[in-house]
């Protein structure tokens, strides 16, 4: 007990006594932490309200319709096929237009029975059930319509009044809306070039009456139709089975969707958000990697004199590793816990996609299987970052580890003998950036992924404005993209900003004893201040270009791969912008920069020497 | 480096550098009043903790005092602007640590180059200087060589080098052999006493009694005061080895 105490007390002091050191090390595992739990939460978030609402509506495996040549006894016939084992319908579907609220939209009403169906049966979400002259709109639609329980609305030229909000499985939620009428339909934007045909349904929406209300609307623009829904025996061969029966061989041509499609047109947002957030994730890896290099290998020096410390007063190999186990979890339990809270909470911004799916919206939720990743990662982390001075510790004799002095710099001759030529400033800087390759290196990546990610957002979001307007996503949709792109952003500029900071402040400290030695040959504290700033913004520099070119090239083009877009639509950043975005990046790096370089320029010379 | 003997090129009048206040006042340097003539050795003597070395970085501009003021070359440096210091410790002073501090990923030419280099010289000017003085100090088959690869009186005639690269008024050395061992405390003692033959000025600071004994004044500190000055008579040029102990 008093060995864990003591522990746990170390731990807590040392945490104590570098507070800064502490805070950017928790941040840069909770930006990692947070992306994580918004990329699993998402993924999860977008299949989990299907399935839920797939089996609280008894969803169908097969939706079969009437289209342009079959007929209701079509339908029937469908049903006594052997792999067919419960069926609801043929229910009649119209096409129509719905007026509420002022907004005029075009709608399939399906005829329903007011009794339970035993294969979809749409679960009501507010209100109730049709009844006469009452109607039940798709929930998704209902948002879009801002339509609500007791509304008026018009159909087919007749009064009714909204019953309820009900979500199906048969269908994805508006405005991914299937086309059962056999008169055809259209999603997403038209351009104003082009009419549409006028019998044409334009981003329907989908409404439920009784069957007689149905039947009694005259259909505006064309024949009625039916739909059936199949249960299986197999669900898993829904997909054979609709080859099989769809005409193709040899029977009468009817449309018919299988419930994977449905599932894939559901949460193909969600889908693309998750792409996003997940490469996201992945920026944000690199750059909380990048990170944690500087704060671990900062603070690996310290630790190690730490280490011959502690086992000058007796401790084991073992307590030491303990405490310098327990410092890191201490840190990644609260990046943990703060990130799987933030992702939890965040989620539901980049998944009202789902709206017209039971239990989606705002509901995304922690699965244990995301908790454990997250934690497994942070964990991960905090054992990497222990082990090399914990086995240093533990090899190494006390006395030497006691005497251990920093890790000696580099030597780069050529730019030793380059910066000679230089003023003052740059001399310095280039001695300072060149002592410390493998953090310039960092530097650079660090930018470089930033501006990477940086492009590809503005790559995208011209793309998103673009779509808006083509029909491909519908503005709710690309709103919720942009939420996407935002949370990227956000997230992305904070990590490169913690990065720059702990990068120069490692620079700082790291050359304490240089600084101090310009000052005392002659270097004013103006000069060392700028020359600890231009160390991180020259290769601030070199990684917004190589972060626009090749790396923003590259990773559009990684995303345009993966989610089988068409990049040559995309409109590219014109020269100036990126230009504006390479200086508007050094000039952020400098402004970051400026404080702790300030302060590094100013230590007392005698107190360092 | 010839200077003429008698001019005041060092001086201070009632320094003082106190740290804390009220019951916890530290007076690290308390009073002090110096005169140090140009070309003139000046050892200053004292225990561990008495001011020593708090004194040279007033001397040297490294550190400003409570009260007092400082000269160098009659020019008041103690209520200067920092940049204004700066220009002084690059042109005026050079300094020597005790442990060295020298760049350890630069070579001994590029080490001693750099305060050159600071001060604005040309770049081939600058080596051509380092070059000199690495061969007037018989380092110069070592100029290529890193710190780490050099001994210890090696490394502390390169920091002298960087000392003497600007052609200071003034050199000022904290306890130059502190880290070194007899051979190569022998080694700096003899580079010192050619440095006293050019009439260089110098100011050292040391507690080792031989280091002192090579001065033409020995001032005694204790408490940040200076208690006690003995002129000694002529240094100890061409005998000092013996004279020292430190031969054979």
């Amino acid at each position: 007990m008093g060995r864990i105490l003591l522990v746990g007390r170390l731990a807590l002091r040392d945490l104590r006594r570098r507070r800064t050191e502490a805070a950017l090390l928790l941040i840069a595992i909770l930006a990692a932490t947070t992306t994580l739990t918004l990329g699993l939460v998402v993924r999860d978030a977008a299949s989990d309200p299907y399935e839920s609402t797939r089996a609280a509506t008894r969803g169908p495996d097969v939706v079969a319709s009437t289209g342009d040549f079959a007929q209701p006894a079509d339908l029937e016939k469908l049903a006594t096929d052997p792999g067919v084992t419960e069926h609801s319908g043929p229910y009649p579907v119209i096409p129509g237009e719905l007026e509420a609220s002022g907004r005029r939209s075009d709608v399939q009403v399906e005829g329903r029975d007011a009794t339970v169906a035993a294969v979809d049966q749409p679960v009501v979400t507010q209100g109730n059930w049709v009844s006469d002259d009452g109607v039940v709109l798709e929930a998704a639609f209902a948002q879009f319509l801002d339509a609500h329980v007791g509304d008026p609305v018009t159909l087919g030229g007749r009064s009714f009044t909204v019953v309820g909000l009900a979500v199906t499985a048969a269908m994805p939620p508006y405005p991914g809306t299937s086309c059962i009428v056999s008169v055809g339909c259209a999603n997403g934007a038209v351009p104003d070039d082009r009419d549409l045909p006028p019998e044409l349904l334009h981003n329907p929406g989908l409404v439920w009456l009784t069957q007689a209300d149905a039947r009694s609307l005259a259909p505006a623009r064309g024949p009625m139709s039916y739909v059936m829904k199949l249960k299986l025996a197999d669900p898993d061969g829904a997909e054979a089975f609709v080859d099989a029966n769809s005409g193709d061989h040899g029977g009468t041509m009817m449309p018919m969707q299988n419930w994977q499609s449905i599932l894939a047109d559901a949460t193909e947002l969600a889908r693309d958000s998750q792409i996003l957030l997940l490469i996201g994730a992945w920026l944000l890896g690199l750059l909380a990697v990048a990170s944690l290099s500087v704060l671990v290998g900062g603070r690996m020096a310290d630790q190690t004199r730490r280490v011959g410390l502690l086992k000058a007063v007796g401790g084991t190999p073992g307590l030491v590793a303990a405490v310098l186990l327990a410092e890191y979890l201490l840190v990644a339990g609260v990046a943990v816990a703060a990130g799987l809270a933030i992702g939890a909470l965040a989620a539901p911004l980049l998944t009202e996609s789902s709206a017209g799916l039971v239990g989606s919206a705002g509901t995304a939720s922690l699965t244990w299987s995301t908790v454990a990743l997250v934690t497994a990662v942070a964990l991960g982390v905090a054992v990497a970052a222990t082990a090399v001075p914990a086995v240093r510790g533990a090899r190494s004799s006390t006395v030497s580890a006691l005497a251990d002095a920093a890790r000696p710099p580099h030597r780069t001759g050529w730019l030793i003998a380059v910066s000679a030529r230089l003023p003052v400033p740059l001399l310095l800087a280039l001695r300072v950036a060149a002592r410390r390759p493998r953090r310039v290196v960092l530097g650079v990546v660090s930018i470089a992924v930033t501006l990477s990610g940086i492009y590809v957002l503005l790559v995208l979001d011209s793309v998103l404005g673009d779509l808006a307007g083509t029909g491909a996503y519908t503005e709710p949709q690309v709103a919720v993209l942009r939420h996407v792109l935002g949370v990227w952003t956000v997230i992305l500029l904070c990590l490169a900003a913690v990065n720059a900071i702990v990068l120069t402040w490692a620079t700082v400290l790291d050359n304490r004893h240089a600084s101090a030695l310009a000052r005392a040959l002659g270097a004013t504290p103006q000069d060392v201040t700028v020359a600890l700033a231009t160390a991180q913004v020259l290769p601030a520099l070199l990684g917004a270009v190589l972060g626009i070119f090749p790396g923003g090239f590259l990773l559009f083009a990684a995303i345009i791969t993966i989610t089988g877009g068409d990049g040559d639509k995309a409109t590219l950043p014109g020269l100036w912008q990126l230009a504006a975005l390479v200086l508007a990046t050094v000039l952020a790096v400098a402004a970051l920069t400026a404080v702790p370089a300030h302060l590094g320029g100013r230590r007392p010379v005698t107190a360092t020497l | 480096m010839n200077k003429a003997a008698g001019t005041p090129v060092l001086r201070t009048r009632g320094l003082r550098k106190e740290y804390g206040k009220g019951e916890g006042l530290v007076r690290a340097v308390d009073g002090v009043d110096l005169d140090v003539s140009a070309g003139e050795t000046v050892a200053i003597m004292g225990p561990s903790g008495c001011g020593k070395s708090t004194l040279l970085h007033l001397l040297g501009g490294l550190d400003r005092p409570s009260g007092g003021e400082v000269f160098i070359n009659s020019r008041r440096i103690d209520n200067i602007s920092e940049k204004a210091l700066a220009r002084i410790r690059r042109t005026d002073v050079g300094y020597v640590f005790q442990s060295f501090h020298l760049m350890e990923e630069l070579t001994a030419v590029e080490n001693v180059e750099l305060s050159a280099l600071l001060a604005g010289r040309p770049p081939r000017a600058a080596r051509r200087r380092a070059e000199e003085l690495l061969d007037q100090l018989g380092l110069a088959g070592r100029a290529r060589f890193l710190p780490s690869a050099l001994s210890g009186g090696q490394r502390q005639r390169v920091a002298v080098a960087r000392a003497l690269s600007n052609e200071p008024l003034v050199v000022l050395a904290d306890e130059p052999t502190g880290n070194l061992d007899s051979a190569a405390t022998l080694d700096v003692l003899q580079l010192f006493e050619e440095l006293h033959g050019y009439g260089q000025t110098l100011v050292i600071v040391t507690h080792d009694a031989r280091i002192a004994a090579t001065a033409d004044r020995l001032f005694s500190m204790r408490d940040g005061a200076l208690v006690d000055e003995t002129r000694l008579t002529g240094g100890t040029a061409g005998n000092l080895g013996a004279l020292i102990g430190l031969e054979g």
